[in-house]
């Protein structure tokens, strides 16, 4: 690397890093809302009529079918616009990025609701619980404990896919990289740069999720089973 | 006067697809009684057990806790529930939970017990089935046996007026079972009413009151342990009783 690179490295530095604010913020609300609408998604997939089955199942067919990038579009200069709605980049963004987690997090809650054996249940409701306490107190700790490897792989998945918010402007760590590019001429260090930041990024995600693993592992569950 | 029932079950069938499992059902239990049901696999006792506490609902035929109709209550069946215990042939310990956790969730959630009450409550019921120094590991932690007994304890802590076993011990070896039986009979010595689900003949001579033999979905024969047992009237019965007590 030259001395120029360097030098410009650390003159935009503070701005490129400043783009790691709302990266995360958009994986971060991607996550929110995925789980927010994700799970009731699963829960009326497992358990709700099967009109709602179907609906839900439409909902998923379609956030999972669309490359993200059309999506983004479909939103950005469609969905938005026609509702009246002068939302900011950031926010469209997030709630595209939201909206297709709920679809492929409702598929990893699903799985773990089903996972949980039907004992389960049938021994919650011989106490007297009513399925809504079955599932609140009995099946969803379980069925989330089961989630959660599978739920951790949202976290990279988002991450990456968040750089698409470059398209509508949002300024995040890509914006901000090839906004110096083009400023500066210097190409490929100031792309490293921004390769760097993400995978710090995705390995700093990565070991809260599995702290937090650790925090609610219980025997029985996942690797740490102890044979009695 | 007519004698009071604290269980009454009239005529209950049951359907799976077109196939008929259970051909009208009826028989009385009086308080503190312990059933024993025998009778060859796929004769439906499980399914007669779970039409008691509308785990599986009976299509025809109506249920008695107590002189009120449980059958065909909706919503409310729940309220019924936490009167009838139920134990599993696999126990189905919640998982996720300590034994003690299990045993005090349904008093807390259904019940609406304070924590410190129902942690009170489930440590005697611990105690009472000889688990109480286990009370912190989770299921998966726990011998067949002592999962057992600790799901015995989970319907104990709510107080059930009538106890529905289905083969508590047909998934445990020989000495796990002989514990688990213990505890039964001790239950059945204190006065719990009890519908027992089993192959346990030693089990059956001890402490039934009474005992029925089903096959194919009707009742066969049911009288007190020594009739059914030693001199059986009906030649299925002696069939079945031959072959299970060589084992
Ligand atoms: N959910 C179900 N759907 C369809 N058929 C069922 C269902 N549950 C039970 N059956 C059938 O009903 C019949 C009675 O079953 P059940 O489990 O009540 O018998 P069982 O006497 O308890 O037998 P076992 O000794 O093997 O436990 C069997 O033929 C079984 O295949
Ligand atoms: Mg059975």
């Amino acid at each position: 690397m030259t001395m120029d690179a360097v030098a410009i490295l650390i003159e935009w530095g503070p701005y490129l890093l400043g783009g790691i604010a709302l990266t995360l913020g958009l994986v971060l609300s991607a996550l929110a809302i995925g789980f927010i609408l994700g799970l009731p998604l699963a829960l009326g997939q497992v358990y709700g009529p099967p009109v709602l089955r179907s609906l839900i199942s439409v909902y998923v067919w379609f956030f999972r079918g669309l490359p993200v990038l059309v999506l983004l579009f479909l939103f950005y200069f469609g969905l938005f616009p026609a509702l009246g709605l002068d939302f900011p980049a950031f926010v469209i963004g997030a709630v595209v990025l939201g909206l297709r987690g709920a679809a492929y997090q409702s598929q990893i809650f699903r799985g773990g609701i089903q996972s949980v054996s039907s004992g389960q249940m049938t021994a919650a409701l011989s106490l007297g619980m009513t399925p809504l306490i079955a599932i609140q107190c009995i099946i969803l700790p379980q069925a989330l404990r089961i989630s959660l490897p599978g739920w951790s792989n949202e976290y990279p998945e988002i991450l990456t896919d968040s750089a698409v918010c470059y398209a509508i402007g949002v300024a995040e760590l890509l914006t901000r990289a090839s906004q110096i590019v083009s400023q500066t001429y210097v190409t490929m260090p100031v792309y490293l740069a921004c390769a760097f930041l993400f995978i710090a990024l995705n390995y700093a995600g990565m070991y809260v999720i599995r702290r937090t693993e650790e925090h609610f592992a219980i025997p029985g569950f996942g690797a740490n089973t102890v044979q009695p | 006067m007519t004698e009071k029932f604290i269980l009454r079950l009239e005529d209950i069938h049951k359907n799976f697809g077109d196939r008929e499992v259970l051909h009208g059902i009826s028989f009385t239990v009086k308080k503190g009684e312990t059933i024993v049901f025998i009778g060859p696999s796929g004769t439906g006792k499980s399914t007669l057990l779970r039409c008691i506490n509308q785990l599986t609902t009976p299509d025809r035929g109506r249920v008695f806790l107590d002189d009120e109709e449980i059958t065909g209550c909706g919503q409310r069946i729940s309220q019924y529930r936490q009167r009838i215990g139920m134990v599993f042939q696999n126990f189905n310990l919640f998982d996720h939970l300590t034994a003690i956790e299990n045993v005090e969730i349904a008093p807390i959630k259904v019940r609406g017990m304070d924590r410190k009450a129902a942690r009170a409550k489930a440590m005697e019921e611990l105690r009472r089935v000889g688990m109480a120094d286990w009370a912190d590991h989770y299921p998966a932690e726990l011998s067949g046996g002592q999962a057992q007994r600790v799901s015995i304890a989970r319907c104990l802590a709510m107080d059930p007026e009538v106890i529905l076993f289905d083969e508590p011990t047909s998934a445990l070896d020989p000495e796990l079972t002989r514990e688990v039986l213990e505890v039964m009979k001790e239950l059945a010595r204190s006065g719990m009413t009890m519908l027992v689900v089993t192959h346990e003949m030693g089990f059956a001579r001890s402490v039934a009151t009474e005992v029925i033999f089903m096959e194919g979905g009707s009742i066969i024969e049911q009288g007190p342990p020594a009739e059914v047992m030693n001199n059986p009237k009906h030649p299925r019965t002696r069939e079945f009783i031959g072959k299970i007590d060589h084992h």
